[in-house]
């Protein structure tokens, strides 16, 4: 007992060491994450068929996106993917004052990207677009053309895969306010900042997600767009 | 005891701005290239262009954001592991439903 009285106050007692502490929770995390993978590569999955069967509906889908928002959501990930990476990076000196800085950046960040995905739902929602009973109208501000089966397995497809992916920033930005907190407390030490940095990993998971549906549902036939619509 | 925690694991942070640029140029890259109609060219190339920039942006964030490149060989193999899974998933679901007739996918006979 007197051996674990002279341990870290964050060493948890089943564990040897900080290092194998800090292991064991970086290797349990990216099992975590793989288990993430798999759930979205269902999704993704679910887009490579219905995009093989539905080419041209995917491209008059996506054409009922908006680039431009899309575009700004990803820089504001890429941004704060950064922040959050900053943050990681000022914990392992122990800097308090830059981590909780770096957080709330990352925290505002996050929750500019929902402001916009709430504004483009929004705009969806209005338009008749959520695919489903009591918002699909075929008589409203777009031609009936536009929504022929194909059309609604694309926006059924952005809505789920935006949707999950809205909700883990949801999540992450929960996570974040527990750490800001923590943080403010004292919590973390250049010795301990093993929550800071795996939840960085869950962060930077979330962006990679978006650096992959940002080409698939914007950017598809995006190339058409001066052609049909 | 524990008090020579990982000091020596600590990235630059200049690694952490150039994955940034990286991303931020590649992410004007795709939406560049996404204008032209490379399928006039090759059926698939403006998926291929685009699924390809979103690769190296992902594995970009994934070596230095997620510090994997200096990570123990456990976590790097576990990694892999998954991706083979993921690749598992996608490829030969694929293959089932590119060979089926009658599903609007032209069959191979």
């Amino acid at each position: 007992m007197a051996e674990h009285a002279a341990h870290h106050p964050g060493l948890a007692h089943h564990f040897v060491s900080m290092e194998q502490q800090k292991e064991a929770g970086t290797v349990g995390m990216w099992l975590f994450l793989l288990t993430e993978v798999m759930f979205f590569g269902g999704l993704f999955l679910a887009y490579t068929i219905y995009r093989a069967k539905y080419p041209s509906g995917f491209t008059q889908g996506s054409h009922l996106l908006s680039v431009p928002l899309g575009g700004l959501n990803t820089v504001v990930l890429i941004v704060s993917s950064l922040t959050m990476a900053m943050a990681v990076y000022y914990s392992q000196f122990g800097d308090r004052k830059k981590l909780l800085g770096f957080l709330v950046v990352t925290l505002l960040l996050g929750s500019v990207f929902l402001v916009v995905k709430y504004f483009e739902y929004t705009e969806k929602f209005h338009h008749h677009l959520f695919p489903a009973v009591g918002f699909y109208n075929p008589s409203a501000d777009h031609p009936p053309t536009q929504f022929h089966q194909p059309v609604r397995v694309f926006l059924w497809i952005y809505f789920l895969m935006t949707g999950l992916h809205a909700l883990h920033m949801i999540i992450g930005i929960g996570l974040l306010l527990v750490l800001i907190y923590l943080t403010h407390k004292g919590k973390f030490t250049k010795y301990y900042n093993s929550p800071i940095e795996i939840f960085g990993l869950y962060w930077h998971f979330v962006d990679i997600v978006w650096i992959f549906l940002f080409p698939l549902l914007y950017l598809t036939g995006y190339h058409l767009s001066s052609g049909g619509h | 005891m524990a008090e020579h925690t990982s000091e020596h694991h600590i990235i630059p942070l200049k690694y952490y701005f150039g994955v940034f640029s990286l991303l931020m140029v590649f992410t004007a890259l795709t939406v560049f290239v996404a204008k032209f109609d490379l399928e006039s060219v090759w059926g698939p190339l403006n998926i291929i262009v685009a699924l390809t920039i979103a690769v190296i942006k992902a594995t970009a964030v994934v070596l230095i954001f997620m510090h994997v490149k200096w990570s123990s060989k456990l976590t790097q193999v576990i990694i892999i592991a998954g991706l083979f899974w993921l690749a598992i998933l996608l490829i030969m679901t694929m293959a089932d439903y590119l060979v089926r007739g009658g599903w609007g996918f032209p069959a191979v006979k």
